[in-house]
């Protein structure tokens, strides 16, 4: 029984949660490797649990009932295909993130803070994914938040994560109230909150709404969903890098699953407007996250950005199963929802390998600014070949994952013309659009990252003396890569795998993918379209061996005669190169004045005078600055009125609850 | 019978109304101590009214609870803390006589006009005890809030406590443990009041509750 198996992996982390503190007292060289191994084989164990669930058919899935938690309520667990396949995207992370670990933590300065933690946020993601009543989910959910923050807080010394970390917790605080607010709209007046319960009710159609609404703010906060992402960007890269991997790749994707869980499979029948809400919302992160991260200095928080983006590309898939699901047009629906899950998979795994690239690069440079970097391809070549391998998916380019889960969700989009409602026909091709730009932002944005940390010479003595990670975490980005590749080259067995979810949610299921000719897959119908990873992967093998060929044959032995002050490096300073800045100028200048109301004051001294020209750029963060610092406003300026309260006589006290009773009673005569 | 037991019924809990009013304009501590004796005498012939009428002989125990502790025990060992700290003499004034007793007749509409509706389908004796529990309630807390004398706001909040006992036993089926829990808790909690007032006034020398905002740290 997987459930069962799963259930006693995750109370095995827990327990390595309870003793990792002893061992960091007792033995500070072993405990490390001890807590990660161990973490390392619960995922394991995890994963197989739930790739049995979700390949072996309905005998390996099931639920059970313990009586623990609330007395008349007891803890439902459920193993179905939509747990399944999300316990894989996050213990597949998990237990990649843990064999990283296992050499990155070496690197740590106060294990003490880590270790702890790290078991009992895998055993908190475990468990949202697991439960089956809202007490559980909403018990488990705050202990993974809870746990994050305390990895988020991991290195408190520094301010700033001081700072992400408080942000981090009002955020997740929010978002669980929101949560809660959901289920408790979801349960009715009875106060059943087992979920199978709470799916057998008839729901009233603007209680769904409002359900829906409240989880795009909780489900939403955590997942990174503009404009509640604001924490992400500051917490995400905070946390130590394997942390940083499992929040940004695997605890948004339990976001995610959360939505999907509550929106799809418990809140009853979707209205239209539910995917133009998701849909828009989806489009504005894609775009917003990604034009965020184009700017970034910091390599992690770049990534954090990315993430926002691809939360964003998520949640457009999601949006369009909304629509199609609502006008019953199923195989569409699968579609969407299909390419949904398999790129928050993907996801998953490239934003993982890429953080971990970052960690290989801090631990080896102690360095994250971009601009200090530069020329590690020479000091750390395996590192940066890896994390070129993860740019090229996350910026969606063929043959690797990303592109599927893209295509797919853009081969979707092309069915909209089919739905009946004019808003959603206007908007489904602009979130589309939208998709189209965030992609080839996000291409251009890793081109910035890998150029300017991997390429050119090293602007900092840091990144000069830089060294290459352990084999721990070179082998682990080698696995994630090697699957990145798999994913990309041979989707179908994963998409396959993926029908019993949504024959699950949306009550349809995509074609069965078949294995010949070419390992192609089809959205739709063969007619229609198809794509074929195994073929690009051949050809472009082919084109770039040839190329390979061609210029070593007429260029290689060839006799260069070059100048002594070539390729406009005449100044062997770093500071002449193209720098990151410069690289997103253009990028700026098209979107700055829009998105960031950037402005660029140019000080022109007179003739004669000797001080130095300057360009100052400012850039705005426009969703701080219009929602978040009016609302910390208005807080701060009733806290300043309410403070006269502490401050009263007792009479005074007395009579507030005097006034207060009277009141209600005048209420009461008056309505009654 | 019936009639008789209803209008005598609303006599005692009316009279324990009427108490509460002279408990208002009671500015001599002494005479509040009386007159708290007097609503408590009220209250114990109430609730032994309604034992007799509801022929429920555990409320004869209430009434002998309320007769000894609040009329005999309360006000004798107030009494003789007042005269042990010497504030006999002190004669409160705080707000003016008319706009209080002002007030607490607007509060015994208003529970009135709260109650009645309220209440309508419970059996009559318990609805108009429960408007005029409430009243004696509100009365008790507005005696709170417009003493400053920290004796005045204990006697109030023990009237406050005879109108919720009047309240419990018009509606029938409250258990004796719960009223003699009540009751001691009561007891306990005059204790510790006369306790903290003789560590009041040994510190600050008054039983003034303003004079102890006066020591607070933090005010602006």
């Amino acid at each position: 029984m997987p459930i069962a198996a799963a259930l006693l992996s995750v109370a095995g982390l827990a327990g390595v949660a309870v003793v990792a503190p002893i061992l960091v007292a007792r033995r500070k060289a072993w405990a490390t490797s001890i807590v990660y191994g161990a973490s390392f084989v619960l995922a394991a164990v995890l994963l197989l649990c739930g790739l049995s669930a979700l390949l072996g058919g309905s005998a390996f899935q099931g639920s059970v009932q313990l009586p623990i938690g609330l007395p008349w309520i007891g803890a439902h667990f459920v193993l179905d295909p939509l747990s399944a396949a999300f316990l894989i995207i996050v213990d597949f992370g998990a237990m990649i993130a843990s064999f990283y670990a296992i050499g990155y933590g070496a690197h740590e300065e106060e294990p003490g803070r880590v270790l702890p933690f790290y078991p009992a946020f895998l055993a908190g993601m475990n468990l949202v994914v697991l439960s089956a009543d809202a007490f559980g989910f909403l018990v488990a959910w705050e202990f993974m938040s809870l746990s994050s923050w305390a990895l988020v807080m991991a290195h408190h010394h520094d301010p700033e994560n001081r700072r992400a970390g408080y942000v981090y917790l009002l955020m997740a605080s929010f978002g669980t109230l929101m949560l809660l607010l959901a289920f408790g709209l979801l349960a009715g007046p009875n106060g059943d909150y087992a979920f199978s319960a709470i799916r057998s009710f008839e729901h009233i159609p603007w209680i769904s709404g409002l359900v829906l609404v409240l989880m795009l703010l909780g489900a939403g906060s955590k997942a990174g969903l503009a404009p509640l992402h604001v924490w992400l960007p500051l917490a995400h890269p905070a946390a130590p890098s394997h942390v940083s991997a499992l929040m940004s790749g695997v605890m948004t994707k339990v976001a995610v699953y959360a939505f999907i869980r509550v929106v799809f499979d418990l809140a009853g029948e979707p209205a239209w407007w539910w995917a133009v809400t998701v849909l828009t919302l989806g489009a504005g992160s894609a775009v917003l996250g990604v034009l965020h991260a184009v700017l970034q200095r910091d390599l992690k928080r770049l990534l954090a950005y990315s993430t926002v983006e691809n939360v964003g590309i998520v949640f457009i898939g999601l949006g369009l199963a909304l629509a199609f699901k609502t006008n019953d047009m199923a195989g569409a629906a699968a579609l969407a929802v299909t390419a949904s899950i398999f790129h928050a998979f993907n996801h998953s795994l490239f934003k993982s390998l890429l953080f971990f690239g970052a960690g290989n690069v801090l631990t080896g440079s102690g360095e994250r600014d971009i601009e200090k970097l530069g020329g590690l391809v020479h000091r750390m070549p395996e590192t940066a070949y890896l994390f070129l391998g993860g740019c090229l998916a996350i910026s969606a380019l063929p043959p690797l994952n990303g592109f599927v889960s893209e295509w797919l969700i853009l081969q979707a989009i092309l069915l909209s013309p089919d739905l009946p409602q004019w808003a959603l026909r206007f908007l489904v091709p602009a979130s589309g659009a939208m998709l189209a730009l965030a992609a080839a932002l996000a291409a251009a944005c890793f081109v910035r990252a890998f150029g300017i940390t991997f390429l050119s010479r090293p602007r900092s003595p840091a990144a000069e003396t830089a060294q290459e990670a352990s084999r721990w975490q070179i082998r682990a980005m080698y696995a994630l890569m090697a699957l990145c590749l798999v994913a990309g080259v041979f989707p179908g067995p994963f998409l396959d795998a993926l029908s019993p979810v949504s024959q699950s949610l949306v009550g349809g299921a995509m074609p069965k993918q078949p294995i010949l000719p070419h390992f192609s897959i089809i959205p739709i119908s063969e007619s229609r379209s198809s794509y074929s990873g195994f073929l690009v992967f051949f050809f472009i093998l082919m084109a770039s061996w040839a190329a390979i060929r061609v210029i070593h044959n007429f260029a290689s032995r060839a006799v260069r005669r070059a100048p002594p002050w070539d390729c406009g490096f005449p100044d062997p300073s770093p500071a002449t190169q193209y720098t990151a800045d410069s690289f997103a100028q253009p990028i700026r200048r098209v979107f700055g004045p829009l998105a960031f109301r950037a402005k660029i004051d140019q000080t022109m001294p007179l003739p004669g005078d000797m001080t130095p020209a300057r360009l100052t750029l400012s850039l705005r963060d426009l969703v701080w600055e219009f929602i978040y610092a009016p609302l910390e406003g208005a807080v701060l300026y009733a806290a300043e009125r309410l403070n006269i309260l502490q401050f009263l006589t007792i009479r005074s006290y007395l009579s507030l609850v005097f006034a207060a009773l009277v009141l209600l009673l005048v209420l009461v005569a008056t309505w009654a | 019978m019936e009639r008789f037991s209803l209008d005598a019924a609303h006599l005692l809990a009316g009279g324990m109304v009427l108490v509460s009013f002279m408990m208002l304009y009671q500015n001599r501590i002494l005479g509040l101590l009386n007159v708290f004796a007097a609503h408590a005498v009220v209250l114990s012939l109430s609730v032994a009214w309604q034992a007799y009428v509801q022929a429920a002989p555990h409320l004869f125990v209430t009434a002998a609870i309320a007769l000894i502790l609040k009329a005999i025990i309360i006000p004798v060992a107030l009494h003789h803390m007042v005269l042990r700290l010497g504030v006999h003499r002190d004669i409160e004034t705080v707000g003016g006589i008319g706009p209080t007793m002002l007030m607490g007749m607007g509060l015994v509409a208003l529970s009135m006009v709260v109650m009645l509706p309220a209440a309508a389908e419970a059996d009559p004796i318990a609805r108009e005890d429960l408007a005029l529990a409430l009243s004696v309630i509100l009365l008790g807390l507005l005696m709170m809030v417009t003493r400053q004398n920290a004796i005045s706001q204990v006697v109030g909040f023990m009237s406050l406590e005879n109108g919720l006992v009047l309240a419990a036993t018009g509606a029938r089926g409250m258990p004796l443990v719960v009223e003699i829990s009540v009751a001691f808790s009561v007891l306990v909690a005059f204790i510790v009041i006369g306790v903290f007032l003789f560590r009041i006034r040994e510190r600050f020398d008054t039983i003034d509750t303003q004079a102890l905002d006066d020591f607070r740290e933090g005010r602006e």
